[in-house]
């Protein structure tokens, strides 16, 4: 089974639920995809035993075939090349890899060259199988790392997916195919706000979702109310408390200081199996 | 014209908290809310939006299957795996670049434009505001951004407004280098957290690399001083100024609940002196740039 965790808004505690999981239960894997402030290792403290660079072709130009014709500047459609007199000028950040200049040029002037984006890191920490990917700073391209941090996905183990904050394309590409998504959100009005946006994303990409509230007041009536109007369940609630705050700041995770969440995660992955029941 | 941009790499720490009293504490500016993502500084201003436009900027390719002869060229050429076996393209997967399109030998393949998202323009009780809210599972968020930025330098022009202040996205990625290249000055807002200092180094990094002057806030300061020590320090090796220390307090949480602009909330209180006092630092720093 794969469990992704998502939320929308930054901060609610995704990490926190993903890596606990991953500790309280037997034969897990955990795949940070919040590839650009991966935050997982902070709590597993993986021992990295594989690291991959991750590329991308970007085009170059011959200058002994190229003719200067402008062409490359019009079929870019995403503005990543401008021919100016006697040059072409290409901005990296600006292009998709999509080989249209290579593949379109009339002079076949365009060769491509492997340009990192960003690594991904594989190993072991505290029982858990680990990998994240780390976006190289100043890159665009968050989702296509994405994309291959989950292909190291272990199907004979239970994949945890943390996904990055916000509703879109890298977020989108962390929680497609996954069995279920557990939302993480807050009882704030900005909480409940971007919960709405992500209850979205997931009916979008057809994944169903259950609501977890960290911070919870006890009351929580904003989320609550929300819940039962979509028809979604709250599957757990962590309580407001400066010492889980403390805890957490420290890398400490939940079910190393108590010992009761363990118990609390091995009921809320029993509940997942019980909605993704084939 | 000076815009200044809030930034914090990691999620949750207190960007849009801070912004807010910012906004209310100012004058002479125009907000720009750019987590277009997942925007919430409308949730402390109460907007009054004026002008409501679309965000339309991006294409996918269709394919008309009755004609297609099923040649497979359009699948070869796709980098994104977006045309699938029986010849539909997935627009999720699509990128728009067109080379289906173009490469097409009978011309079955043609674009359409996608609708991405809304932008606004606003009245707020503490000035004009500009924000957008990209569609869910929508690409281009940077260009969004982007184009919230430039709306909101065109309406800066228009009333003779002299500041922007800009409400960042989380992370490092493509949103965040739209909302900070070309920016005066970031303020960046962390917590003494192992995740916090981790991805306040990244985020330095970047504003270092796009050559953006940072200040730094700490926000739930004592929630680990050994940790706001070491945060400290850090500043002081990169020469990055530290302009204030909130801490972890309830009436912060209090006012978020209903959502309250803090400094307000907090009335003459200790966190409505402490934030008052980090603006100050930040705007005499912005406006000696």
């Amino acid at each position: 089974m794969v469990i992704s965790v998502a939320s929308g808004k930054g901060g609610t505690g995704k990490t926190t639920i993903a890596v606990n999981l991953a500790l309280a239960l037997p034969n897990t894997q955990y795949l940070d995809c919040d590839v650009e402030e991966p935050n997982g290792h902070i709590f597993l403290k993986p021992d990295i035993k594989k690291r991959v660079s991750v590329t991308l072709p970007y085009p170059r130009v011959n200058y002994d075939r190229c003719d200067l014709c402008g062409d490359c500047a019009e079929i870019c459609e995403y503005g990543a090349i401008a021919v100016v007199k006697n040059q072409v000028l290409i901005f990296d950040d600006l292009c998709h890899s999509c080989g249209a200049c290579v593949m379109l040029c009339p002079q076949k002037a365009f060769y491509e060259v492997p340009q990192e984006i960003g690594i991904i890191e594989i190993g072991e920490g505290k029982s858990v199988s680990f990998g994240h990917g780390v976006l190289k700073l100043g890159s665009t391209r968050a989702h296509p790392l994405v994309e291959e941090v989950k292909k190291y996905g272990d199907t004979s183990k239970t994949v945890i997916i943390d996904a990055p904050p916000g509703t879109s394309c890298p977020v989108v590409e962390a929680v497609r195919n996954t069995d279920y998504c557990l939302l993480v959100t807050e009882p704030t009005p900005f909480g409940l706000n971007d919960l709405k946006l992500a209850v979205e994303m997931t009916r979008e990409i057809g994944v169903s979702s259950g609501i977890i509230i960290n911070r919870s007041d006890g009351n929580d009536r904003l989320i609550v109310d929300y819940a039962a109007e979509e028809g979604l369940p709250i599957l757990l609630r962590i309580p407001m408390e400066r010492k889980i705050a403390e805890a957490y700041s420290k890398g400490i995770s939940l079910v190393d200081w108590d010992e009761k969440y363990r118990k609390i995660f091995e009921n809320l992955f029993a509940n997942i199996e019980e909605r993704v029941a084939p | 014209m000076k815009e200044l941009v809030i930034v914090s790499g990691k999620g949750g720490t207190g960007k849009t908290t801070l912004t807010a009293s910012f906004a209310a504490l100012s004058e002479d500016k125009i907000m720009a809310d750019c987590d277009v993502d997942a925007a919430d500084l409308h949730l402390l201003l109460k907007p009054n939006i004026l002008r409501e436009e679309k965000f339309v900027s991006s294409q996918v390719a269709v394919i008309d299957r009755e004609s297609c002869l099923e040649c497979d060229i359009c699948r070869n050429v796709c980098r994104f795996d977006a045309i699938s076996e029986d010849y539909v393209v997935n627009p999720m997967d699509c990128e728009g670049c067109r080379l289906c399109e173009r490469m097409c030998p009978i011309e079955v393949i043609h674009m359409e434009k996608q609708e991405n998202g809304k932008w606004y323009i606003a009245e707020t009780e503490f000035g004009p505001m500009v924000f957008a809210q990209l569609g869910v599972a929508e690409e281009n968020s940077g260009q969004l951004v982007s184009l919230v930025r430039k709306e909101a330098q065109k309406l800066a022009k228009e009333k003779n407004l002299n500041y922007i202040i800009i409400d960042g996205p989380p992370g490092v990625g493509c949103p965040v280098n739209s909302a900070i290249t070309g920016a005066q000055l970031a303020v960046i807002v962390t917590e003494p957290t192992m995740s916090g200092i981790h991805d306040l180094k990244r985020i330095l990094e970047l504003t270092r690399q796009f050559r953006v002057p940072s200040l730094v806030v700490v926000n739930k300061f004592d929630l680990n001083l050994e940790n706001t020590e070491q945060i400290e320090l850090y500043c002081q090796e990169h020469q990055v100024e530290l302009v204030g220390k909130i801490p972890f307090d309830t009436s912060i949480i209090e006012a978020l609940q209903v959502g309250e602009i803090v400094v307000r909330f907090s009335g003459d209180g200790k966190i409505s002196r402490i934030v008052t006092d980090i603006w100050e630092k930040v705007f005499s720093r912005l406006s000696m740039l």
